[in-house]
Protein backbone atom coordinates (compact mmCIF):
# COMPACT_ATOMS: atom_id res chain seq x y z
CA UNK A 1 0.00 0.00 0.00
CA UNK A 2 1.28 3.82 -1.12
CA UNK A 3 0.62 6.25 1.36
CA UNK A 4 0.55 9.86 0.52
CA UNK A 5 3.40 11.09 3.31
CA UNK A 6 5.72 8.61 4.54
CA UNK A 7 6.78 11.20 7.90
CA UNK A 8 4.12 9.85 9.91
CA UNK A 9 5.27 8.66 13.25
CA UNK A 10 4.00 7.30 16.50
CA UNK A 11 1.79 3.77 17.19
CA UNK A 12 -0.86 3.92 14.46
CA UNK A 13 2.00 4.69 11.99
CA UNK A 14 3.99 2.00 12.91
CA UNK A 15 1.39 -0.64 12.58
CA UNK A 16 -0.03 0.83 9.26
CA UNK A 17 3.53 0.71 7.54
CA UNK A 18 3.09 -3.07 8.68
CA UNK A 19 1.33 -4.17 5.71
CA UNK A 20 -0.69 -7.09 6.66
CA UNK A 21 -1.73 -5.10 9.79
CA UNK A 22 -2.81 -2.46 7.26
CA UNK A 23 -5.18 -4.88 5.85
CA UNK A 24 -7.32 -4.72 9.18
CA UNK A 25 -6.50 -0.84 9.96
CA UNK A 26 -8.12 0.58 6.34
CA UNK A 27 -11.07 -1.14 6.90
CA UNK A 28 -11.91 0.73 9.87
CA UNK A 29 -11.42 4.61 8.98
CA UNK A 30 -9.64 4.70 5.29
CA UNK A 31 -12.07 2.52 3.57
CA UNK A 32 -14.95 2.24 5.85
CA UNK A 33 -17.67 0.02 4.24
CA UNK A 34 -20.46 2.71 4.81
CA UNK A 35 -18.89 5.97 5.26
CA UNK A 36 -16.09 5.51 2.13
CA UNK A 37 -17.47 2.90 0.02
CA UNK A 38 -20.91 3.53 0.55
CA UNK A 39 -21.73 -0.67 0.89
CA UNK A 40 -24.06 -2.19 2.47
CA UNK A 41 -26.82 0.40 2.91
CA UNK A 42 -29.76 -1.73 3.40
CA UNK A 43 -29.04 -3.15 6.83
CA UNK A 44 -27.39 0.25 7.53
CA UNK A 45 -30.78 2.27 7.13
CA UNK A 46 -32.99 -0.19 8.26
CA UNK A 47 -31.96 -1.32 11.12
CA UNK A 48 -30.19 1.09 12.85
CA UNK A 49 -32.97 2.32 14.50
CA UNK A 50 -31.79 1.46 18.15
CA UNK A 51 -28.19 1.51 19.13
CA UNK A 52 -28.82 -2.79 20.54
CA UNK A 53 -30.27 -3.51 16.66
CA UNK A 54 -27.13 -1.82 15.41
CA UNK A 55 -24.72 -3.83 17.08
CA UNK A 56 -26.57 -7.15 16.94
CA UNK A 57 -26.03 -6.83 13.18
CA UNK A 58 -23.06 -5.42 12.81
CA UNK A 59 -21.61 -8.26 15.17
CA UNK A 60 -23.97 -10.54 12.94
CA UNK A 61 -22.30 -9.05 9.59
CA UNK A 62 -18.90 -8.96 11.24
CA UNK A 63 -18.90 -12.85 11.76
CA UNK A 64 -20.17 -14.07 8.52
CA UNK A 65 -17.61 -11.54 6.51
CA UNK A 66 -14.89 -13.18 8.86
CA UNK A 67 -15.87 -16.95 7.91
CA UNK A 68 -16.97 -16.49 4.75
CA UNK A 69 -13.77 -14.36 3.94
CA UNK A 70 -11.58 -17.11 5.33
CA UNK A 71 -13.34 -20.04 3.46
CA UNK A 72 -13.41 -18.03 0.10
CA UNK A 73 -9.87 -17.40 0.84
CA UNK A 74 -8.87 -21.57 1.35
CA UNK A 75 -10.60 -22.54 -1.26
CA UNK A 76 -9.68 -19.66 -4.13
CA UNK A 77 -7.08 -22.41 -5.87
CA UNK A 78 -10.15 -24.83 -6.26
CA UNK A 79 -13.56 -22.10 -7.12
CA UNK A 80 -13.78 -22.79 -10.82
CA UNK A 81 -13.76 -19.34 -12.03
CA UNK A 82 -17.29 -19.88 -13.90
CA UNK A 83 -19.15 -20.53 -10.91
CA UNK A 84 -17.78 -18.60 -8.29
CA UNK A 85 -20.21 -15.94 -7.47
CA UNK A 86 -22.81 -19.06 -6.56
CA UNK A 87 -20.17 -20.69 -4.70
CA UNK A 88 -19.22 -17.28 -2.12
CA UNK A 89 -22.93 -17.01 -1.83
CA UNK A 90 -23.87 -20.78 -0.63
CA UNK A 91 -20.87 -20.72 1.49
CA UNK A 92 -21.92 -16.76 3.04
CA UNK A 93 -25.46 -18.49 3.02
CA UNK A 94 -23.90 -21.36 5.52
CA UNK A 95 -22.73 -18.70 8.03
CA UNK A 96 -25.46 -16.51 7.63
CA UNK A 97 -27.69 -19.48 9.14
CA UNK A 98 -25.48 -20.44 11.90
CA UNK A 99 -25.63 -16.78 12.75
CA UNK A 100 -29.57 -16.70 12.68
CA UNK A 101 -29.83 -19.47 14.86
CA UNK A 102 -26.95 -18.03 17.06
CA UNK A 103 -28.49 -14.66 17.91
CA UNK A 104 -32.20 -16.65 18.02
CA UNK A 105 -30.52 -18.69 21.35
CA UNK A 106 -28.52 -15.43 22.71
CA UNK A 107 -31.86 -13.00 22.48
CA UNK A 108 -35.37 -13.55 21.45
CA UNK A 109 -36.09 -10.53 21.30
CA UNK A 110 -33.27 -8.89 19.28
CA UNK A 111 -34.11 -11.80 16.76
CA UNK A 112 -37.58 -10.61 16.19
CA UNK A 113 -36.51 -6.52 15.70
CA UNK A 114 -34.00 -6.81 13.19
CA UNK A 115 -36.79 -9.59 11.01
CA UNK A 116 -35.97 -10.29 8.28
CA UNK A 117 -32.52 -8.68 7.82
CA UNK A 118 -30.73 -11.37 9.54
CA UNK A 119 -31.58 -13.22 6.06
CA UNK A 120 -30.49 -10.82 3.75
CA UNK A 121 -26.74 -10.54 5.25
CA UNK A 122 -26.70 -12.97 2.32
CA UNK A 123 -27.00 -10.24 -0.29
CA UNK A 124 -25.08 -7.95 1.64
CA UNK A 125 -22.84 -6.48 -0.87
CA UNK A 126 -20.23 -5.65 1.37
CA UNK A 127 -19.72 -9.37 1.74
CA UNK A 128 -19.72 -10.44 -1.61
CA UNK A 129 -17.31 -7.57 -2.49
CA UNK A 130 -14.25 -8.85 -0.32
CA UNK A 131 -15.03 -12.02 -1.08
CA UNK A 132 -14.66 -11.27 -4.98
CA UNK A 133 -12.14 -8.61 -4.22
CA UNK A 134 -10.22 -9.41 -1.81
CA UNK A 135 -10.50 -12.59 -0.53
CA UNK A 136 -10.24 -14.65 -3.73
CA UNK A 137 -6.97 -13.18 -4.27
CA UNK A 138 -5.08 -13.22 -1.00
CA UNK A 139 -3.76 -15.78 1.97
CA UNK A 140 -5.81 -16.83 5.02
CA UNK A 141 -4.46 -14.48 6.97
CA UNK A 142 -4.88 -11.55 4.97
CA UNK A 143 -8.46 -12.25 4.08
CA UNK A 144 -8.90 -12.74 8.09
CA UNK A 145 -7.39 -9.66 9.02
CA UNK A 146 -9.33 -7.59 6.32
CA UNK A 147 -12.52 -9.13 7.20
CA UNK A 148 -11.93 -8.24 10.82
CA UNK A 149 -11.19 -4.60 10.09
CA UNK A 150 -14.04 -4.14 7.46
CA UNK A 151 -16.42 -6.01 10.20
CA UNK A 152 -15.72 -3.83 13.02
CA UNK A 153 -15.60 -0.47 10.91
CA UNK A 154 -19.10 -1.77 9.21
CA UNK A 155 -20.15 -2.10 12.80
CA UNK A 156 -18.53 1.20 14.34
CA UNK A 157 -20.64 3.37 10.85
CA UNK A 158 -23.73 1.28 12.34
CA UNK A 159 -23.60 2.18 16.14
CA UNK A 160 -22.66 5.76 14.69
CA UNK A 161 -26.23 5.79 12.83
CA UNK A 162 -27.87 4.03 15.40
CA UNK A 163 -27.11 6.02 18.50
CA UNK A 164 -27.99 9.16 17.10
CA UNK A 165 -30.98 7.75 16.00
CA UNK A 166 -32.34 6.03 19.10
CA UNK A 167 -31.65 9.35 21.07
CA UNK A 168 -33.16 11.50 18.98
CA UNK A 169 -36.63 8.70 18.08
CA UNK A 170 -37.14 7.17 21.36
CA UNK A 171 -34.77 9.35 24.12
CA UNK A 172 -32.82 6.35 25.16
CA UNK A 173 -29.40 4.65 24.40
CA UNK A 174 -29.43 0.78 24.82
CA UNK A 175 -32.97 0.92 25.97
CA UNK A 176 -31.66 2.91 29.03
CA UNK A 177 -33.67 6.09 29.53
CA UNK A 178 -30.97 9.48 28.40
CA UNK A 179 -32.98 12.22 28.95
CA UNK A 180 -34.94 13.22 31.92
CA UNK A 181 -38.61 12.26 32.23
CA UNK A 182 -41.25 13.74 29.32
CA UNK A 183 -38.63 13.45 26.37
CA UNK A 184 -40.61 15.04 23.37
CA UNK A 185 -39.77 12.06 20.79
CA UNK A 186 -38.86 12.96 17.34
CA UNK A 187 -40.54 10.10 15.57
CA UNK A 188 -39.31 10.50 12.26
CA UNK A 189 -35.34 9.51 13.58
CA UNK A 190 -37.39 5.97 13.62
CA UNK A 191 -38.72 6.11 10.48
CA UNK A 192 -36.94 5.49 7.69
CA UNK A 193 -36.43 9.19 6.57
CA UNK A 194 -34.90 9.63 10.19
CA UNK A 195 -32.40 7.02 8.54
CA UNK A 196 -31.55 8.98 5.43
CA UNK A 197 -31.24 12.14 7.27
CA UNK A 198 -28.65 10.87 9.69
CA UNK A 199 -26.93 8.71 7.24
CA UNK A 200 -26.51 11.70 4.97
CA UNK A 201 -25.29 13.61 8.14
CA UNK A 202 -22.98 11.44 8.71
CA UNK A 203 -21.29 11.42 5.20
CA UNK A 204 -21.26 14.87 5.69
CA UNK A 205 -19.21 15.03 8.46
CA UNK A 206 -16.54 12.10 7.55
CA UNK A 207 -16.00 13.89 3.82
CA UNK A 208 -15.56 17.09 5.47
CA UNK A 209 -13.32 15.84 8.00
CA UNK A 210 -11.32 13.89 4.95
CA UNK A 211 -11.08 16.96 2.43
CA UNK A 212 -9.51 19.14 5.56
CA UNK A 213 -6.83 16.24 5.59
CA UNK A 214 -5.78 16.20 2.43
CA UNK A 215 -5.59 20.03 2.80
CA UNK A 216 -3.27 19.56 5.47
CA UNK A 217 -1.53 16.71 3.75
CA UNK A 218 -1.24 19.42 0.80
CA UNK A 219 0.25 21.61 2.91
CA UNK A 220 2.99 19.91 4.43
CA UNK A 221 4.22 18.36 0.53
CA UNK A 222 4.03 22.32 -0.27
CA UNK A 223 6.66 23.35 3.20
CA UNK A 224 8.88 20.13 2.55
CA UNK A 225 9.61 21.02 -1.38
CA UNK A 226 10.04 24.83 0.15
CA UNK B 1 -19.09 71.01 -29.42
CA UNK B 2 -21.85 69.86 -27.45
CA UNK B 3 -22.89 66.79 -26.59
CA UNK B 4 -26.62 66.16 -27.55
CA UNK B 5 -28.71 63.41 -26.38
CA UNK B 6 -28.19 60.44 -28.69
CA UNK B 7 -31.02 59.62 -31.29
CA UNK B 8 -30.78 56.02 -31.90
CA UNK B 9 -29.15 53.77 -29.37
CA UNK B 10 -27.98 50.95 -30.77
CA UNK B 11 -27.84 47.93 -27.75
CA UNK B 12 -28.40 44.16 -28.50
CA UNK B 13 -31.10 42.41 -26.30
CA UNK B 14 -32.63 42.63 -24.34
CA UNK B 15 -34.46 45.53 -25.05
CA UNK B 16 -37.03 45.43 -22.32
CA UNK B 17 -35.74 45.51 -18.60
CA UNK B 18 -38.04 44.18 -16.38
CA UNK B 19 -37.49 46.79 -13.17
CA UNK B 20 -38.44 44.04 -10.61
CA UNK B 21 -35.57 41.59 -8.98
CA UNK B 22 -36.31 38.90 -6.30
CA UNK B 23 -36.37 40.54 -3.38
CA UNK B 24 -39.19 42.96 -4.81
CA UNK B 25 -41.54 40.31 -5.68
CA UNK B 26 -40.84 38.33 -2.61
CA UNK B 27 -41.72 41.56 -0.92
CA UNK B 28 -45.10 41.65 -2.86
CA UNK B 29 -45.76 38.11 -1.95
CA UNK B 30 -45.64 38.80 1.94
CA UNK B 31 -47.68 42.12 1.20
CA UNK B 32 -50.27 39.68 -0.45
CA UNK B 33 -50.05 37.55 3.23
CA UNK B 34 -50.86 40.25 5.29
CA UNK B 35 -54.58 40.01 5.41
CA UNK B 36 -54.48 36.00 5.96
CA UNK B 37 -51.82 37.03 8.70
CA UNK B 38 -54.04 39.44 10.34
CA UNK B 39 -57.05 37.05 10.37
CA UNK B 40 -54.83 34.96 11.94
CA UNK B 41 -53.39 36.83 14.70
CA UNK B 42 -57.56 38.20 15.19
CA UNK B 43 -58.50 34.42 15.82
CA UNK B 44 -55.45 32.76 17.73
CA UNK B 45 -53.90 36.11 19.52
CA UNK B 46 -50.63 36.68 20.83
CA UNK B 47 -49.88 32.68 20.35
CA UNK B 48 -49.74 33.36 16.27
CA UNK B 49 -47.51 36.19 16.49
CA UNK B 50 -45.20 34.28 18.34
CA UNK B 51 -45.50 31.08 15.95
CA UNK B 52 -44.76 33.21 13.20
CA UNK B 53 -41.87 35.30 14.86
CA UNK B 54 -40.27 31.86 15.64
CA UNK B 55 -40.83 30.26 12.69
CA UNK B 56 -38.90 33.35 10.57
CA UNK B 57 -36.27 33.08 13.39
CA UNK B 58 -35.53 29.76 12.69
CA UNK B 59 -35.77 30.33 8.81
CA UNK B 60 -33.33 33.44 8.72
CA UNK B 61 -31.13 32.63 11.35
CA UNK B 62 -30.18 29.32 9.60
CA UNK B 63 -29.68 30.78 6.15
CA UNK B 64 -27.78 33.46 8.32
CA UNK B 65 -25.43 30.54 9.67
CA UNK B 66 -24.93 29.44 6.28
CA UNK B 67 -23.59 32.77 4.98
CA UNK B 68 -21.06 33.20 7.59
CA UNK B 69 -20.00 29.45 7.20
CA UNK B 70 -19.63 29.63 3.51
CA UNK B 71 -18.21 33.10 3.22
CA UNK B 72 -20.39 33.59 0.27
CA UNK B 73 -20.38 37.17 -0.83
CA UNK B 74 -23.69 37.28 -2.25
CA UNK B 75 -25.76 38.09 0.40
CA UNK B 76 -29.30 35.91 0.42
CA UNK B 77 -30.59 36.90 3.14
CA UNK B 78 -31.51 40.45 1.88
CA UNK B 79 -33.51 38.69 -1.36
CA UNK B 80 -36.50 38.04 1.55
CA UNK B 81 -37.03 34.39 0.44
CA UNK B 82 -35.57 32.38 3.75
CA UNK B 83 -38.43 35.86 5.76
CA UNK B 84 -41.08 34.15 3.07
CA UNK B 85 -40.02 30.53 3.55
CA UNK B 86 -40.75 31.34 7.46
CA UNK B 87 -43.65 33.10 7.38
CA UNK B 88 -45.53 30.45 5.07
CA UNK B 89 -44.87 27.62 7.44
CA UNK B 90 -45.67 29.55 10.27
CA UNK B 91 -49.21 29.85 8.30
CA UNK B 92 -49.31 26.42 7.94
CA UNK B 93 -48.81 25.42 11.59
CA UNK B 94 -51.93 25.15 14.24
CA UNK B 95 -51.38 28.29 16.57
CA UNK B 96 -51.07 26.09 19.70
CA UNK B 97 -47.64 24.52 18.51
CA UNK B 98 -44.69 25.03 21.25
CA UNK B 99 -42.07 27.69 19.57
CA UNK B 100 -39.17 25.27 19.62
CA UNK B 101 -41.04 23.31 17.14
CA UNK B 102 -41.81 26.28 14.93
CA UNK B 103 -38.17 27.21 14.90
CA UNK B 104 -36.82 23.88 14.47
CA UNK B 105 -39.54 23.78 11.36
CA UNK B 106 -37.84 26.97 10.05
CA UNK B 107 -34.19 25.51 10.48
CA UNK B 108 -35.23 22.08 8.67
CA UNK B 109 -37.21 24.14 5.82
CA UNK B 110 -34.39 26.05 4.83
CA UNK B 111 -31.57 23.78 5.70
CA UNK B 112 -32.91 20.37 3.87
CA UNK B 113 -35.32 21.98 1.31
CA UNK B 114 -33.07 24.54 0.32
CA UNK B 115 -29.34 24.94 0.88
CA UNK B 116 -28.99 21.23 0.93
CA UNK B 117 -30.23 21.61 -3.22
CA UNK B 118 -28.18 24.68 -3.52
CA UNK B 119 -29.70 27.74 -2.47
CA UNK B 120 -32.34 29.44 -3.87
CA UNK B 121 -33.78 28.93 -7.42
CA UNK B 122 -32.43 24.99 -7.09
CA UNK B 123 -34.80 23.60 -4.90
CA UNK B 124 -36.87 20.82 -6.10
CA UNK B 125 -39.24 20.71 -3.51
CA UNK B 126 -41.05 23.68 -1.39
CA UNK B 127 -39.03 24.44 1.44
CA UNK B 128 -41.99 25.48 3.86
CA UNK B 129 -43.75 21.96 3.32
CA UNK B 130 -41.05 19.93 3.32
CA UNK B 131 -40.25 21.67 6.90
CA UNK B 132 -43.79 20.96 7.60
CA UNK B 133 -43.78 17.36 6.63
CA UNK B 134 -40.68 17.23 9.05
CA UNK B 135 -42.55 18.53 11.85
CA UNK B 136 -45.82 15.82 10.73
CA UNK B 137 -43.33 12.84 10.56
CA UNK B 138 -41.90 14.20 14.20
CA UNK B 139 -44.53 15.20 16.30
CA UNK B 140 -47.56 13.86 14.98
CA UNK B 141 -49.31 14.76 18.09
CA UNK B 142 -48.33 18.33 18.09
CA UNK B 143 -48.81 18.80 14.74
CA UNK B 144 -52.36 17.56 14.87
CA UNK B 145 -53.60 19.79 18.22
CA UNK B 146 -55.81 22.21 17.04
CA UNK B 147 -56.89 25.74 19.59
CA UNK B 148 -60.27 27.00 19.52
CA UNK B 149 -60.70 30.48 17.47
CA UNK B 150 -61.42 33.40 19.50
CA UNK B 151 -62.03 37.15 18.83
CA UNK B 152 -60.22 40.40 19.99
CA UNK B 153 -61.11 39.54 23.98
CA UNK B 154 -58.73 36.57 23.67
CA UNK B 155 -55.64 38.51 22.12
CA UNK B 156 -53.14 38.24 24.87
CA UNK B 157 -54.22 34.77 25.59
CA UNK B 158 -51.81 31.82 24.99
CA UNK B 159 -53.06 28.82 23.18
CA UNK B 160 -51.81 25.59 23.82
CA UNK B 161 -47.74 24.82 24.68
CA UNK B 162 -46.36 28.09 22.97
CA UNK B 163 -44.02 28.26 26.02
CA UNK B 164 -43.04 24.26 26.40
CA UNK B 165 -39.36 23.62 27.03
CA UNK B 166 -36.90 22.27 24.12
CA UNK B 167 -37.72 18.72 23.70
CA UNK B 168 -39.96 18.09 26.68
CA UNK B 169 -43.08 17.27 26.29
CA UNK B 170 -45.81 19.17 27.54
CA UNK B 171 -48.17 17.61 30.17
CA UNK B 172 -50.43 20.55 30.51
CA UNK B 173 -53.87 19.93 29.14
CA UNK B 174 -55.11 22.78 26.68
CA UNK B 175 -58.43 23.46 24.91
CA UNK B 176 -58.67 21.77 21.66
CA UNK B 177 -61.10 21.61 18.67
CA UNK B 178 -61.50 20.08 15.90
CA UNK B 179 -61.25 21.34 12.33
CA UNK B 180 -64.11 20.94 9.72
CA UNK B 181 -61.85 18.80 7.84
CA UNK B 182 -61.30 16.40 10.92
CA UNK B 183 -65.29 16.82 12.20
CA UNK B 184 -66.17 15.76 8.21
CA UNK B 185 -64.29 12.96 7.87
CA UNK B 186 -64.97 11.18 11.23
CA UNK B 187 -68.02 12.86 12.62
CA UNK B 188 -69.44 13.46 8.74
CA UNK B 189 -70.30 16.99 10.37
CA UNK B 190 -70.24 19.60 7.77
CA UNK B 191 -69.15 23.15 8.91
CA UNK B 192 -71.35 26.12 7.72
CA UNK B 193 -69.94 27.56 4.48
CA UNK B 194 -69.51 31.03 5.89
CA UNK B 195 -67.07 30.29 9.03
CA UNK B 196 -65.04 28.52 6.32
CA UNK B 197 -65.34 31.52 4.16
CA UNK B 198 -64.18 34.03 7.00
CA UNK B 199 -62.06 31.74 9.05
CA UNK B 200 -64.29 31.52 12.11
CA UNK B 201 -62.94 27.60 12.44
CA UNK B 202 -60.36 25.63 13.71
CA UNK B 203 -57.24 24.74 11.75
CA UNK B 204 -53.37 26.10 11.06
CA UNK B 205 -52.69 29.88 11.31
CA UNK B 206 -53.45 30.89 8.43
CA UNK B 207 -55.49 28.88 6.58
CA UNK B 208 -59.25 29.28 8.22
CA UNK B 209 -60.19 32.41 6.10
CA UNK B 210 -60.19 31.46 2.68
CA UNK B 211 -61.66 35.03 1.15
CA UNK B 212 -58.21 36.60 3.12
CA UNK B 213 -56.07 34.17 1.06
CA UNK B 214 -58.31 34.61 -1.82
CA UNK B 215 -57.68 38.54 -1.72
CA UNK B 216 -54.23 37.76 -1.71
CA UNK B 217 -54.20 35.40 -4.58
CA UNK B 218 -56.47 37.94 -6.74
CA UNK B 219 -53.86 40.62 -5.97
CA UNK B 220 -50.83 38.45 -7.17
CA UNK B 221 -52.65 37.21 -10.51
CA UNK B 222 -53.31 41.22 -11.41
CA UNK B 223 -49.69 42.04 -10.56
CA UNK B 224 -48.90 38.94 -12.36
CA UNK B 225 -46.46 37.20 -9.72
CA UNK B 226 -48.25 33.81 -9.98
CA UNK B 227 -49.27 31.97 -12.96
CA UNK B 228 -53.18 31.82 -12.49
CA UNK B 229 -53.58 28.50 -14.63
CA UNK B 230 -52.13 26.56 -11.41
CA UNK B 231 -54.69 27.59 -8.30
CA UNK B 232 -57.10 27.91 -11.26
CA UNK B 233 -56.03 23.86 -12.18
CA UNK B 234 -56.28 23.21 -8.59
CA UNK B 235 -60.05 24.46 -8.26
CA UNK B 236 -61.40 23.03 -11.23
CA UNK B 237 -60.03 19.41 -10.76
CA UNK B 238 -61.02 19.46 -6.90
CA UNK B 239 -64.76 20.66 -8.11
CA UNK B 240 -64.87 17.86 -10.84
CA UNK B 241 -63.43 15.13 -8.53
CA UNK B 242 -65.39 16.28 -5.46
CA UNK B 243 -68.93 16.85 -7.37
CA UNK B 244 -68.40 13.66 -8.85
CA UNK B 245 -68.28 11.87 -5.31
CA UNK B 246 -70.44 13.50 -4.13
CA UNK B 247 -72.88 12.80 -6.91
CA UNK B 248 -72.65 9.16 -5.70
CA UNK B 249 -72.99 9.40 -2.05
CA UNK B 250 -73.95 12.43 -1.03
CA UNK B 251 -74.19 11.64 2.82
CA UNK B 252 -70.85 10.44 2.62
CA UNK B 253 -68.63 12.62 0.96
CA UNK B 254 -68.95 16.47 1.28
CA UNK B 255 -69.74 18.51 -1.55
CA UNK B 256 -67.63 20.36 -3.88
CA UNK B 257 -67.43 24.08 -1.92
CA UNK B 258 -66.64 22.73 1.41
CA UNK B 259 -63.43 20.86 0.03
CA UNK B 260 -62.69 24.27 -1.75
CA UNK B 261 -63.08 26.46 1.47
CA UNK B 262 -62.00 24.25 4.14
CA UNK B 263 -58.29 23.55 5.48
CA UNK B 264 -55.12 24.38 3.76
CA UNK B 265 -56.47 24.02 0.19
CA UNK B 266 -56.55 28.04 -0.47
CA UNK B 267 -53.47 28.24 1.12
CA UNK B 268 -51.78 25.75 -0.39
CA UNK B 269 -52.62 26.48 -4.44
CA UNK B 270 -52.19 30.11 -4.04
CA UNK B 271 -49.14 30.70 -2.01
CA UNK B 272 -47.06 27.00 -1.94
CA UNK B 273 -48.12 25.17 -5.54
CA UNK B 274 -47.36 28.74 -7.45
CA UNK B 275 -43.61 28.85 -5.87
CA UNK B 276 -42.17 29.45 -8.98
CA UNK B 277 -39.08 27.56 -8.53
CA UNK B 278 -40.60 24.08 -7.63
CA UNK B 279 -43.61 24.47 -10.26
CA UNK B 280 -43.30 23.46 -14.00
CA UNK B 281 -42.36 26.08 -16.72
CA UNK B 282 -44.70 25.60 -19.42
CA UNK B 283 -48.46 26.97 -19.19
CA UNK B 284 -49.82 23.82 -20.29
CA UNK B 285 -47.44 22.09 -17.18
CA UNK B 286 -48.82 24.51 -14.98
CA UNK B 287 -52.78 23.30 -15.94
CA UNK B 288 -51.24 19.50 -15.39
CA UNK B 289 -49.59 20.67 -12.65
CA UNK B 290 -52.69 22.32 -10.64
CA UNK B 291 -55.02 19.40 -11.88
CA UNK B 292 -52.69 16.98 -10.41
CA UNK B 293 -52.32 18.74 -7.47
CA UNK B 294 -56.43 18.92 -7.35
CA UNK B 295 -56.79 15.32 -7.95
CA UNK B 296 -54.67 14.43 -4.93
CA UNK B 297 -56.09 16.72 -2.14
CA UNK B 298 -59.59 15.04 -2.80
CA UNK B 299 -58.13 11.76 -2.94
CA UNK B 300 -55.86 12.05 0.18
CA UNK B 301 -58.83 13.91 2.27
CA UNK B 302 -61.61 11.12 1.31
CA UNK B 303 -59.76 7.85 0.93
CA UNK B 304 -56.50 8.68 2.92
CA UNK B 305 -55.66 7.96 6.52
CA UNK B 306 -55.64 11.97 7.65
CA UNK B 307 -58.33 14.35 7.34
CA UNK B 308 -55.82 16.73 5.32
CA UNK B 309 -53.93 16.38 1.88
CA UNK B 310 -52.90 19.75 0.61
CA UNK B 311 -49.17 19.43 1.94
CA UNK B 312 -48.55 15.88 0.12
CA UNK B 313 -50.17 16.47 -2.58
CA UNK B 314 -48.07 19.11 -3.72
CA UNK B 315 -44.79 17.48 -2.32
CA UNK B 316 -45.70 14.88 -4.74
CA UNK B 317 -46.88 17.22 -7.83
CA UNK B 318 -43.41 18.98 -6.72
CA UNK B 319 -41.63 15.55 -7.79
CA UNK B 320 -43.61 15.24 -11.00
CA UNK B 321 -42.21 18.48 -12.44
CA UNK B 322 -39.53 17.78 -14.04
CA UNK B 323 -41.54 15.21 -15.73
CA UNK B 324 -44.08 17.78 -17.05
CA UNK B 325 -41.54 20.03 -18.13
CA UNK B 326 -40.11 16.87 -20.36
CA UNK B 327 -43.29 16.06 -21.66
CA UNK B 328 -44.73 19.81 -22.61
CA UNK B 329 -41.59 20.90 -23.93
CA UNK B 330 -43.34 23.34 -26.92
CA UNK B 331 -42.02 22.34 -30.25
CA UNK B 332 -39.77 24.54 -31.76
CA UNK B 333 -40.91 27.52 -33.76
CA UNK B 334 -40.90 26.38 -37.06
CA UNK B 335 -40.72 22.98 -36.61
CA UNK B 336 -42.74 20.66 -38.69
CA UNK B 337 -43.65 16.98 -37.46
CA UNK B 338 -42.20 14.43 -40.01
CA UNK B 339 -45.20 12.56 -40.99
CA UNK B 340 -43.65 9.16 -40.28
Amino acid sequence: MERKSDKKTGFFATLQQSPSTDEFIKGLWRENAVFVQVLGMCPTLAVTNSATNAIAMGLATTFVLLMSNMLVSSLRNFIPKQVRIATYILIIATFVTVADYVIQAISLDVHKSLGAFIALIVVNCLILGRAEAFASKNTIGKSFLDGLGMGLGFTFALLCLGVVREILGSGTLFGIPFFPANFQEWVIMILPGGGFFTLAAWLLIFNWAKQRKKKVVQLDNKEIAA
Amino acid sequence: MEKSAPKLLLTSSPFLKQQEDTPAVMRQVIFSLIPAILAGIYYFGISGILVIAASIAGAVGTEWIYLIGTKKKFNSIKDNTALLTGLLLALTLPPGIPLWMAFLGGIVAIALGKLIFGGIGSNIFNPALVGRAFLQASFPVALTTWSPISDFSGITQLRGHTFALPFVQSKIDAITAATPLSQMKFDSHLTELTHLFFGSSAGSLGETGAIFLLLGGIYMVLRNYINWRIPLGVFFMVIIFASVLHGVDPVKFAPASFHLFSGGLMLGAIFMATDPVSSPITHKGCWIFGMGIGFLVVLIRTFGGLPEGVMYAILLMNGVTPLINRVTQPPIYGYVKSKN
